[in-house]
């Protein structure tokens, strides 16, 4: 057993490997693009097969592709990929998986790099019936891994291993098993051997896979039941009382229990669907009082309240009401929500507040955004309705560019933007990066086209998908693990969409910049404009590497 | 020993999370459980960051609760008085006297007056920034002084010998002669 410090997300890589798998697929977001990059950063050394895939629903397609070809697969992505991805995940569920297939999903309670909403992306399970297994340190994120693909090949199911921010990017000690796999001579190849019979969820004969899907879960329930997934940490004494916790709030609860000084049981829930009705019904028969700790919302707490009709009526269930359903938990929290329900004192610290503005994130000094956002904002008339995206091309709500009117999700600029310009007689810009143009803005770009709109679309080419932190897109003429791929042309694909006004310029090009602005702004037909440049920070990485 | 709680704050693109690593790293070599949490992405783009760290015999939760932190790293003298809500009477402030000006108007003055009144007699303000700039000709390495400092003053219970050992881990092979250096600056 050899023991070494790893970030949680580095160690689902390493357990992923040790599983064996052949072939990893994602989108990057934060807080998971570490996983898809530690993949790729090893990829052609190990002989496995890693991709940056264009968008998180081509993610998973690409995986179910690799599953059902025989190889074990890994999908990875932040919280609000799963939505991308869920119109192609619901009929997984329904087909099962051939060869095994893990899918990753970071939430990131307190929304600390993710727009859009505090997504607690474990309400999918019941939406897909695929099972969630929930690890709460980096050392449960190495064996978790090892056993989602475990559970996903003994009964052909996808398993998604839900983590969160604080499980993301935890570094601790994990005890690693002492022979890393050896490095593959060559990639392993599948064979997809055609059963339509599972492979196509064509009416009826879906109805009948919704039916063995439910007897599957059904099984993986008894499985649940005597799984490690879920352990018991007893108390010295019997107690009256007892805690509930799954994710890294289970740390917290321990934490707690330790300051406050208490003998008190938990129960830890890894698995978080299908849940083990029995073990939770034992754990809360003795019981007078429970305290459920997850992140963020109430759906173990929900699930305990029905069963402790059949267990225990009397019992008192504590969760939402003393534990904040906004924003991650911590120590002390769940140390005063104990304190509360077992009615001792508990001392809060006295807390200081320094009376600081808040320190906005920003673009970087020499970020090419500067000058981009500064000729739209002179460029402009009064009225011009600012449509925001996602990427680092979302600053432009902050002082001082301030213009940003509605920031929704991937793609959604031209998206709304196009409701906006035909619901008003108002100037549109929807602003977004390239990244996320690849990703989400070509279908509403078709949309803009096709019905008659007259948005402009401003696109601001960093050579890069930034924000996460550099991942290579299919703009750049590189594949995520450095090779050469074809070069995908964003000024091609609008004129291939039927975009009539197209421009490309640097932006330091200023005065061109707002005299087109202007001008495309009185086109009677979707225009589109794209201020190339490349990032400042990846110009001075290269300069560090010595690659310029 | 009792859990010590470490959070080392600044602006995105400082180093926090190389001194994180570094510290992490020094805990474990120690004997130490450590656990920390960091945060990247948006965050980082310059602006607010934190890390947490806590080191001890058994660690749990890698967040420092507000109010309990023992040492705060600063790496820039704004951040760190947003800090000052971690800290109680007993919190070691060490912080670097390195003002990065931000939208808001501001000066370094009052920030100093303000911290000065805040933290008192546990306040360890040092011109990290310009000493190293001055001896090494590298602002960069000005974390590393910092926690050069930390060790030899025993604000934080780690030993110089388990720590050098982590800057060698954590510190790629091209930078780790300057990166020992600055850190041995800070013994006086």
């Amino acid at each position: 057993m050899k023991k070494e410090i790893l970030l949680g997300n580095e160690a689902i890589v390493q357990g992923a490997l040790e599983a064996g798998v052949d072939f990893v697929s994602g989108y990057p977001g934060c807080p998971s693009a570490e996983i898809g990059q530690g993949f790729l950063d090893i990829a052609k050394k190990q002989g496995i097969y890693a991709e940056w895939s264009t968008n998180e629903k081509v993610a998973l397609e690409a995986a179910i592709g690799a599953s059902f070809s025989g190889l074990k697969s890994l999908v990875n992505m932040k919280s609000f990929g799963l939505n991308v991805c869920s119109d192609s995940l619901f009929p997984l569920a329904y087909t099962g998986t051939k060869a095994p297939m893990v899918i990753v999903v970071a939430d990131d309670p307190s929304c600390w790099s993710s727009a859009q909403s505090e997504q607690d992306s474990r309400g999918y399970a019941y939406l897909s019936r695929i099972p969630v297994i929930e690890p709460s340190d980096p050392q449960e994120a190495y064996e978790f891994t090892k056993l989602a693909f475990e559970i996903s090949e003994k009964f052909n199911t996808p398993v998604i291993l839900r983590i969160t921010t604080r499980m993301a990017h935890q570094r601790a000690p994990v005890s690693l098993i002492k022979n890393p796999p050896l490095p593959r001579l060559r990639r392993a190849m599948g064979e997809f051997v055609k059963n339509p019979h599972q492979f196509c969820t064509m009416p009826p004969r879906v109805l009948e896979m919704k039916k063995e899907l439910l007897e599957k879960i059904e099984k993986i329930e008894q499985y649940a039941e005597k799984s490690q997934l879920n352990k018991i940490d007893k108390s010295k004494k019997p107690a009256k009382a007892g805690i509930i916790a799954s994710g890294v709030a289970y740390l917290h609860a321990k934490e707690a229990i330790a300051e406050l000084n208490l003998d008190l049981p938990i129960l830890k829930l890894g698995l978080f669907y299908p849940l083990p009705e029995k073990k939770i019904k034992e754990f809360i028969k003795p019981l007078k009082k429970v305290l459920i700790a997850e992140e963020t919302d109430p759906y173990i707490e929900k699930e305990i309240k029905i069963l402790a009709k059949d267990a225990n009526l009397k019992i008192e269930i504590f969760g939402k009401g003393l534990l904040p359903e906004i924003g991650e938990l911590n120590y002390g929290k769940i140390a005063k929500a104990l304190a509360k329900i077992l009615g001792i004192k508990y001392k809060e610290p006295k807390i200081a507040v320094a009376d600081l503005p808040r320190r906005h994130p920003q673009i970087c000094p020499s970020c090419p955004y500067w000058l981009a956002f500064s000729a739209i904002k002179k460029s402009a008339p009064e009225g011009t309705v600012f449509a925001g995206d996602i990427g680092c091309n979302m600053l432009a709500g902050v002082l001082p560019h301030n213009i940003q009117d509605f920031l929704f999700s991937m793609g959604a600029s031209i998206g709304i933007g196009h409701g906006v310009k035909k619901s008003t007689n108002q100037k549109v810009i929807a602003i977004m990066g390239d990244g996320t143009f690849f990703h989400a803005g070509i279908p509403a770009l078709i949309n803009a086209v096709y019905n008659k709109s007259n948005l402009l679309v401003f696109i601001l080419d960093n050579r890069i998908t930034a924000m996460t932190g550099h991942q290579q897109n299919p703009g750049m003429g590189k594949t995520g693990d450095g090779e050469d791929a074809p070069m995908l042309k964003i000024e091609d694909i609008a004129l291939a969409c039927g975009v009539k006004n197209i421009k490309v310029l640097d932006p330091a090009n200023f005065g061109e910049l707002e005299n087109t602005i202007k001008d495309f702004l009185n086109k009677e037909e979707v225009s589109l404009i794209i201020s190339r440049k490349i990032c400042a920070l990846l110009v001075k990485r290269q300069q560090k590497n010595g690659n310029i | 020993m009792e859990t010590f709680n470490i959070i080392i704050v600044g602006v995105g693109g400082q180093g926090l999370i190389t001194l994180n690593n570094i510290i992490a790293q020094a805990a474990f070599i120690s004997g130490y459980d450590v656990k920390t949490s960091e945060l990247h992405g948006l965050s980082q783009r310059v602006g607010s960051v934190e890390t947490h760290l806590r080191l001890g015999k058994k660690v749990y939760s890698p967040l420092v609760v507000k109010g309990k932190a023992d040492l705060v790293l600063g790496l820039e003298i704004t951040e760190s008085l947003r800090a000052i809500s971690f800290s109680n009477p007993k919190t070691n402030f060490l912080i670097n006297n390195n003002y990065i000006s931000f939208m808001e108007n501001i000066s370094h003055k009052e920030i100093e007056e303000k911290i000065k009144l805040s933290v008192k007699k546990n306040l360890y303000l040092i011109s990290a920034s310009e000493i190293c700039k001055e001896k090494l000709q590298k602002e960069v390495v000005s974390s590393i002084y910092l926690l050069g400092y930390a060790v030899y003053k025993k604000l934080i219970p780690l030993e110089e010998e388990s720590v050098l050992k982590a800057i060698e881990k954590v510190i790629p092979e091209k930078y780790l002669e300057l990166n020992i250096k600055a850190f041995k600056l800070a013994k006086v």
